[in-house]
């Protein structure tokens, strides 16, 4: 008699070792896994909840300084590293993983304007109000020497950017003697800062609450003109990949631009931060410092809810999935108004509001102006066109 | 503008009138005497002109003194500072004229052209920045190709540039590495010994040599064999492939028979050498016989033979059907005996046996074929055939007894068979109407419906193929010879309207009832306007004839329609009948294009029908709450009562009006769900131009509940990748494949060359 079983080759189930993972055999059809569009929404529904849940951004706060920081500078070599001047004249040096002060230099008289480390690493510069250029090492002294500069510039007037308060900016190229090409706008410009992974783009922080992205080969009008802040544009840094940007505002807040939009994808804030002068992005993009007026310099996560520390591939391909679904589904109204809200401090707030009533008062009047006039006689210049007076060749 | 000019003009005629003075001046001296109050006065103003301008003044001093001198002789002072040299006396010696110097001169001065003043300094400068901006920007344009594709990156995963690995090649770690401990000093012996390679790890010298043992002309002709080898190989297949490929029997048969003979020589050569060995192999060749025989599928262990095992007990035939197995069964394993007597009958068994097993076949496929219906029909009609008992069919039914048992032997066609049945029942059943009045009951017996149906039936069909059929079986009884196979094709062909329209005549009543009509007035034409009509139906040509005339038809009236609805509209207009007219004309124009244009479809009455049904559709239903045999009596065909369905039919409240009531060109639905719309996109996202676009992204599922793995990774891929700890350091020429050739070339601009603050100037106010 025949006896029918089920024959199974084993080959196709059993786990050659215990590390192996179990594998599931699973049928895709789709008759047998409906509704695909409402569980996928409620899943990018849950995973922007989430994110908002989680995030928190800031990691550390590193106070040691004595007045407000100035300004601040990334060793090139170690992530780690991290410079920064006050205006009282001290620099200090700053482990970021032990989260303390390395090292302490009275380096100027009055403000510490401006610091750079070298390409290698192994020297930086600083500009001081004493009208001083000095070059550090970066390693400490040695045992009972004493702290002192390499070299020391006296300098009689500043190098560069003597042009910021007639609205201006100039491009130079060092290698010739000869400015290129300057722009002049509605008001001050306070920073510039280029695009490391676009050679011909730059991000100019303006003190009219705004960022200009200018591509340097068509000054006459800006690629994108970055608006959210609610007061002076201090500092913006590029994000080493070029995707994204951070600008500090007398505000107290920063915010994170992409580079494409006109609008912050994020701010940050803390009750204790006060105007905040200077902002980098760290070199490895996850992570944002800034140096504000009380002494204090913080750390952020460049991205809020991000998860710090080793994932696992499971958790990789979580999150890398519910990205794609936020993603996806990100113009839904609900997911919309989740993952866009904020919550901020009053004084930000009301002044949010104020501005656009104000705004919008202003673009009323110039549509009645339009309205009431001949036509074509009072031309509609569009917003980017507005705020860049002249280009000077 | 003109004070300037004024001004300038007075300049020069000072300046001709001290040209001029040297000349005056003597002249006014020789008047001293004359008038010396003129001359006064005239000096006093020459002085005091010539005082307006200092420097011209002294030097007319000094002439004056050297006038007085000379102005004895009366000879003008002309060129007085000058010192007199030879060469001025010499020149009136000269025959050149000094016009000629001159006439040079001037023509030099106009062939010189006039040197443009410089640019002033802001302007060159400007021009330089325009330069420098201009070629700085086209540099910088060659990078638009990076960045694009950078942009268009489907994924970009940073640091950029691939990271070298820090190892070092194991020779360079080698090099500056000593053995010092004693095992490493003696492993280091040994290796040196073996003259094994420290430093570059490729081949021992043993390995070189017996690469290089064999020599090239061994080589090729060790390639040159197996070259052979394989040709022959592959010629050798594609010869059996060949032969494999060959379908005739015929040359199968011969073969087999060439290979038997064979076979059989060398076992009598072998007879004769050896016996003892040649017996051997003789059993062996009946023992495979044997298994052969044991294993053949006449045994009753079939799957087929089980079923008819079970339905043995209820059915004769199936008995029978097993029987005949059995039987065939020990025909065959008798044979086993017979056929192991020589080795020459078992090529003709053989042949046999392939035979046998096919006609088993084709007897199991009549049993329980595809076509049940004939099997019965022909049963029945056999037992028709036996009630009927007339003797004059007698020698017929012996025939077709005996065409079957020639079925049995010999592999006929199923389709033969059945022709020669119907034909035997038709003239039977001509017989029979022939012997109606002679035998009533057995007529009525016959006319049962359901047999009548089936005669009619066979009738039809064996008319139809009768006359295809007749040609084709005298071919048949002429050439007996041909080929099963040739004989077998066929037959499907001509089976197939038979079923067809079995299958046709299920599928229609009303045409059954037709068929029993007509079956009742004229049992002689029966066939024929059935096969008629049913061909009418199945073939397409035919058949829309009828109702393409009932469209136009239908297409007609409703352009009529059309036409007067739109008429009242137009008359009620209050216009003088001469525009009317005219009107009236034109608008007959229009209609006959609007008729031209649409004289396909109706439009306005198809949107009444789709306003219509939607607004029913829109309409509250009434609900029934009726339960059949609750309180009365229930069953099959009863209904609950007219009283309680109006007791327990719970109508709808009548919604509000429709929007549309007054609107009798529009459909205003009134479906939306506001809850639904506060979850839906409202306006079309930015990047997407069109609806259906956008839906088919929301609709394709990324999930790995929906895709594969391989296709969720694809899916779910993160367009920016950055390892943690890992420095991005910002692009460069050398990154993208780019070389600075040359400084002027400025590949890279320089990252935040300036930092432009506004610390600066407040340390300027400070």
């Amino acid at each position: 008699m025949k006896v029918k079983m089920l024959s199974r080759n084993p080959d196709n189930y059993v786990r050659e070792t215990k590390l192996d993972l179990q594998r599931v055999p699973r049928n895709y059809d789709p008759a047998l896994h409906p509704f695909e569009v409402p569980r996928e929404y409620i899943r990018a529904l849950n995973a922007t909840k989430l994110e908002r849940v989680f995030a928190k951004p800031f990691l550390a706060s590193l106070d040691g300084h004595r007045d407000g920081v100035n300004c601040l500078a990334k060793h090139p070599e170690k992530l780690a590293t991290v410079l920064s001047g006050a205006c009282d004249g001290e620099v200090r040096i700053w482990n970021l993983t032990q989260r303390n002060c390395i090292r302490t230099i009275q380096a100027h008289e009055g403000f510490v304007r401006g610091i750079c480390t070298r390409f290698c690493g192994t020297s930086f510069f600083t500009v001081g109000d004493d009208k001083t250029v000095k070059q550090w090492k970066m390693d400490g002294p040695g045992y009972g020497d004493e702290e002192e500069p390499l070299h020391t510039i006296l300098g009689k007037t500043f190098l560069l950017g003597s042009c910021a308060s007639d609205r201006n900016i100039v491009l130079y190229d060092m290698r010739q003697a000869t400015p290129l090409k300057k722009v002049i706008l509605d008001m001050r410009t306070n920073t510039i800062c280029w695009n490391p992974m676009e050679a011909f783009i730059f991000t100019a922080a303006n003190e009219d609450y705004n960022l200009y992205t200018f591509d340097m080969r068509a000054l006459d009008t800006p690629v994108m003109v970055h608006m959210d802040h609610v007061s002076a544009v201090l500092d913006v840094d590029y994000s080493p990949t070029g995707k994204e940007f951070v600008s500090a505002s007398f505000d107290k807040s920063i915010r994170i631009f992409p580079v494409d939009k006109s609008r912050s994808r994020e701010v940050y804030h803390t009750k204790r931060m006060q105007h905040v002068i200077c902002v980098k992005w760290t070199s490895d993009s996850k992570y944002i410092m800034c140096g504000s007026d009380e002494m204090n310099i913080r750390l952020w996560k460049a991205n809020a809810s991000e998860k710090l520390g080793v994932l696992t591939s499971r958790e990789k391909a979580a999150k890398d999935y519910n990205q794609k679904l936020k993603e996806k589904f990100q113009h839904y109204p609900h997911i919309k108004r989740i993952a866009r809200h904020r919550h901020l401090p009053k004084s930000i707030y009301s002044q949010i509001q104020e501005q656009r009533i104000m705004k919008e008062a202003r673009r009323r009047k110039e549509v009645n102006r339009i309205k009431h006039s001949k036509p074509g006689s009072v031309p509609l210049v569009s917003e980017k066109k507005k705020h860049v007076v002249a280009v000077v060749k | 503008m003109n004070v300037n000019q004024v001004a300038e003009n007075l300049a020069l005629s000072h300046q001709e009138q001290l040209v001029d003075l040297p000349k005056n001046y003597p002249l006014s001296e020789n008047e001293d005497e004359g008038d010396s109050d003129g001359e006064r006065k005239h000096q006093k103003l020459l002085e005091a002109i010539i005082s307006l301008d200092g420097k011209n003044r002294r030097k007319l001093a000094e002439r004056s003194e050297a006038s007085l001198k000379v102005s004895e002789f009366s000879v003008s002072s002309e060129g007085s500072g000058e010192k007199l040299g030879l060469a001025d006396l010499l020149e009136p010696v000269k025959t050149s004229s000094s016009l000629a110097t001159v006439k040079k001169q001037l023509n030099r001065v106009k062939s010189k052209k006039v040197v443009e003043l410089p640019l002033n300094k802001e302007k060159i400068e400007q021009i330089h920045r325009e330069v420098a901006f201009s070629k700085t920007s086209q540099v910088l344009s060659k990078w638009d190709p990076i960045i694009l594709k950078n942009q268009q990156a489907e994924q970009l995963v940073f640091p950029l540039g691939k990271e070298q690995p820090a190892i070092a090649p194991i020779e360079h770690a080698l090099s500056g590495w000593k053995a010092r401990t004693p095992l490493e000093q003696e492993i280091f012996n040994l290796l040196h010994k073996n003259k094994q390679p420290v430093t570059d790890p490729l081949l021992t010298p043993m390995e070189k040599a017996s690469l290089q043992a064999m020599s090239l002309e061994e080589a090729k002709m060790h390639r040159a064999e197996l070259q052979r080898a394989r040709a022959l190989q592959s010629y050798y297949e594609a010869k059996a492939r060949k032969e494999k490929k060959i379908k005739s029997k015929k040359y199968h048969k011969v073969v087999k028979k060439g290979k038997a003979k064979k076979a059989l020589k060398e076992f009598e050569q072998l007879q004769k050498v050896n016996p003892t060995v040649a017996l051997e192999e003789m059993e062996k060749i009946e023992n495979a016989r044997m298994m052969e025989r044991m294993s053949l599928k006449h045994q009753n262990s079939g799957k087929w033979a089980k079923s008819k095992a079970i339905m043995a007990k209820y059915d004769l035939e199936a008995r029978q059907a097993m029987q005949e197995q059995l039987a065939k069964n020990k025909e065959l394993t008798q044979k086993l005996q017979v056929a192991s007597e020589s080795e020459e009958e078992e090529g003709g068994t053989e042949v046999e046996e392939l035979l046998v097993p096919h006609v088993a076949n084709e007897v199991q496929m009549n049993v329980d074929g595809p076509n049940p219906w004939m099997f019965r029909s022909c049963t029945s009609d056999t037992k028709e055939a036996a009630t009927q008992e007339d003797p004059e069919q007698v020698p017929e039914l012996a025939a077709h007894e005996v065409s079957a048992s020639e079925a049995e032997e010999r592999p006929v066609a199923e389709e033969e068979i059945l022709l020669r049945e119907f034909e035997e029942r038709q003239s039977l059943r001509k017989r029979s109407e022939l012997n109606q009045d002679a035998e009533p009951a057995s007529s009525q017996e016959t006319k049962d419906s359901s047999s009548q149906e089936v005669l009619s039936e066979l009738r039809a069909l064996s008319q139809k193929l009768k006359e295809k059929h007749q040609s084709r079986k005298q071919k048949a009884s002429s050439e007996g010879t041909v080929p099963q196979v040739q004989r077998e094709e066929p037959a499907p062909e001509e089976a197939e309207p038979l079923l067809l329209q079995r299958s046709e005549r299920v599928q229609t009543l009303e045409e059954l009832e037709e068929l029993g009509k007509e079956d009742c007035f004229q049992n002689k034409e029966l066939p024929r306007p059935v096969l008629e009509g049913q061909q009418s139906e199945r073939t397409p040509n035919n058949r829309p004839d009828a109702p393409k005339e009932k469209k136009e038809k239908e297409q007609l009236i409703n352009l009529q329609n059309f036409l007067t609805t739109q008429s009242p509209s137009v008359r009620s207009l209050a216009v003088p009948t001469i525009i009317e007219e005219l009107e009236d004309e034109e608008e007959r124009d229009q209609r006959q294009m609007i008729k031209e244009a649409f004289a396909g479809d109706d439009v306005i009455r198809d949107f009444l029908k789709e306003k219509r049904e939607a607004v029913e559709a829109s309409k509250p239903k009434d609900v029934d709450l009726t339960l059949p045999g609750w309180g009365e009596w229930g069953g099959v065909g009863l209904k609950p009562s007219a009283k309680k369905r109006r007791q327990f039919l719970i109508k709808a409240p009548e919604g509000p009006p429709r929007k549309d009531k007054n609107l009798p060109n529009v459909i205003i639905s009134e479906k939306r769900n506001i809850h639904a719309a506060a979850h839906q996109v409202q306006v079309l996202p930015y990047p997407f131009t069109h609806h259906r676009q956008f839906e088919r992204t929301i609709q394709t599922p990324i999930g790995s509940t929906w895709n594969t793995q391989r296709a969720f990774q694809k899916l779910t891929t993160p367009k920016v990748v950055t390892k943690p700890g890992h420095i991005i350091k910002p692009i460069k020429a050398e990154d993208v494949g780019y070389q600075s050739s040359s400084r002027s070339d400025l590949p890279v601009i320089q990252r935040n060359p300036k930092r432009i603050t506004t610390r600066h100037n407040k340390e300027e106010k400070l």
